[in-house]
């Protein structure tokens, strides 16, 4: 695919072709924080930052998403029964995702679409509907991570099109048809700039200094991850507090609630997380993860053995840091791993 | 391409009160549309998620066997908000069933076997299935010896007894059910499961094992197996976890790598010895 340059004067010009007919969203600064945006000119967007303070996994799986709806009147011939909510209507860009966030959805592709029937169109529409921009991180933070677990300060996993920061312009590498679309109109990059590029990149992945280490986690039977004594300790100082689950960008759990109000019903879900004792309890009261050390060695036993092993080796986690940085009694997943891989 | 969480509506055809408790209900559902009967393509051991719209959605094992044709059996034990808001519904009102979802018992693989199912208490429902299943003339043929040994602890709270009687009286299967204590006009066995099943002494050979039941029924019944000389990959359970999305995503009811809900319910013994205890 081809490389372009994006000159950083013509930027309006090059967000004003992104919106024309899509909604375009951007990290910008809210309240000290920063988080995702509608923007239209450059200037409302950042181009300089280390990374959203939320991962933008809400884009395709909202916070609390209304599924379906129903007539709330038992004896109407339509009534009580459930009726999908309409596909989005606009496709979408999100520009400067990182690609630690990018290369997350493609992990979670593998868990919502599957098969026939593990096949969640909820995402699935959204996901199809949406061009992911990303922004190569020249200036990984202390908390990043992802080189130690397959994703990459540069990486172009699950990007359309890869913007790289050369200083007074952006080096523009289309990866699918969909990036080609929308840089093949800009000059091409000429050698130098590439080089530059792969020099950032290398400096990039020089800055990650802390990371995990997967061979023996990788190796080892389930059950001995399960029963080493290393939970014991780190359940101690969790609150269950759930910050971590979701910060993260791959963490996926979900309930699913009806609401009525009259004669409107609606089924919805909600972010939900592991370290809820109601997540797991039965309606007998009987509760499978029924301590604390089940739900905390629950959340990486998942991200870092379960979904590995049944997902092609593929790892829960892209290294973004938000979990080390969030956490209010300072729990650090890279010394977890590594706990768990000694 | 079809949303796996929507489900198909169907309406209430026969409400029956299964136990002399009243805890226990059985729902026949039929299906509103003819094209959803025939894409819900079920084998015994499955379940579905029933669907009450303004309420919310519980997973249960079908107890009818897609040999009986195209109504839905759902015994329903009356524990949360949903199933309690079943239970006070009647045969006429509107609700939804998603699926079929989750494996089945390895019954086709099994052919040429001998099977032995041992069930306690309400965890008789999908065995009901297989029951059925098994003894329609099409597949009776393809096994060996049948036999069915299930207990509850009155003889007001066994299940199905009309059916299970008539299994019996057919001949085409061994039937021993037992309640837990001596009870008036009750001439049939006495004990619990782990002793009959002990007293009954299924044979390994060329078999396998269904067992359903409570925890503690599965906890002696297993050493019961094993003194016999089963192994572990002949003894086949289903597991019951906390489910939402029932799809194998939303992160609840997995043991392990295992979702119940997708890549069970039902596993072999010799899985569950490889995986935590969560369930």
């Amino acid at each position: 695919m081809s490389q372009k340059i994006l000159a950083k004067n013509k930027l309006d010009a090059f967000l004003q072709g992104l919106c024309r007919d899509q909604d375009l969203f951007a990290p910008v600064m809210k309240d000290g924080k920063v988080g995702w945006a509608p923007v239209a000119t450059a200037d409302q967007a950042l181009w300089d930052f280390s990374n959203t303070e939320m991962s933008p996994k809400d884009f395709f799986f909202p916070q609390t998403e209304c599924m379906m709806r129903f007539k709330n009147v038992q004896g109407d011939p339509q009534g009580m029964i459930m009726q999908a909510e309409p596909a989005l209507n606009r496709p979408r860009v999100l520009l400067n995702i990182r690609p630690c966030d990018a290369k997350a959805f493609q992990v979670l592709d593998l868990i919502f679409v599957q098969d026939e029937m593990t096949n969640d169109l909820y995402w699935r529409d959204k996901r199809e509907k949406t061009t992911l921009i990303g922004l190569a991180c020249n200036d990984p933070c202390p908390t990043c991570f992802c080189t130690t677990v397959g994703s990459n300060p540069h990486g172009t996993t699950g990007l359309d099109v890869l913007l790289v920061d050369l200083g007074d312009k952006f080096l523009a590498q289309a990866l699918t048809a969909k990036g080609e679309a929308l840089v093949g109109d800009l000059p091409a990059a000429a050698g130098g700039d590439e080089a530059k590029a792969a020099e950032l990149k290398k400096a990039a992945e020089g800055k990650i200094s802390g990371g995990v280490a997967m061979d023996k986690v990788n190796s080892r039977e389930v059950m001995e991850l399960y029963d080493a004594p290393l939970w014991d300790r780190v359940m101690e100082s969790c609150l269950n507090c759930g910050t971590c689950t979701f910060c993260c960008p791959t963490c996926h759990c979900f309930d699913i609630q009806d609401e009525t109000q009259g004669q409107d019903g609606r089924r919805v879900r909600n972010w939900d997380y592991c370290m809820s004792w109601l997540f797991t309890m039965h309606g007998t009261g009987h509760n499978p993860r029924g301590t604390k050390k089940d739900r905390v060695r629950q959340r990486f036993m998942h991200k870092f053995k379960y979904i590995p092993v049944k997902r092609g080796g593929e790892i829960g986690c892209v290294g973004c840091g938000r979990c080390v940085r969030l956490c209010p009694v300072n729990i650090d997943v890279r010394q977890v791993v590594n706990d768990m891989n000694a | 391409m079809r949303n796996t969480y929507v489900p198909y509506p169907v309406s209430i055809k026969e409400v029956r009160v299964e136990t002399e408790d009243k805890q226990l209900k059985s729902f026949w559902l039929q299906f509103l549309n003819s094209e959803d009967a025939s894409a819900f393509n079920y084998t015994p051991g499955q379940f579905a998620e029933l669907s009450i719209s303004g309420y919310g959605e519980i997973p249960i094992g079908i107890a009818s066997s897609p040999t009986e044709g195209r109504d839905l059996l759902f015994t329903v034990n009356k524990v949360g908000s949903v199933s309690s808001r079943l239970h006070n519904m009647k045969a006429g009102d509107i609700m939804g069933v998603r699926g079929p979802l989750g494996n089945s018992y390895p019954l086709r693989a099994a052919k040429g076997k001998n099977i032995v199912i041992v069930a306690g208490g309400f965890a008789v429902t999908t065995l009901r299935s297989t029951m059925n299943w098994l003894l329609h003339p099409d597949h009776r043929g393809d096994y060996g010896e049948i036999t069915f040994i299930y207990g509850a602890r009155t003889p007001g709270m066994l299940l199905y007894t009309q059916e299970w009687t008539a299994w019996q009286n057919s001949g085409q299967a061994k039937v021993c059910v037992t309640v837990d204590r001596e009870a008036p006009g009750w001439s049939g066995l006495v004990g619990f499961v782990p002793t009959v099943t002990g007293d009954v002494a299924p044979k390994p050979d060329n078999a396998i094992a269904l067992i359903c039941g409570p925890p503690i029924m599965i906890k002696f019944t297993q050493p019961v197996f094993d003194k016999l000389g089963w192994q572990s990959d002949q003894i086949i359970m289903s597991l019951e976890n906390r489910m939402k999305c029932g799809i194998g995503i939303c992160g609840r009811c997995n043991v392990g790598p295992e979702y119940v809900c997708k890549d069970g319910p039902v596993f072999t013994k010799t899985q569950l010895d490889k995986l935590p205890r969560e369930y």
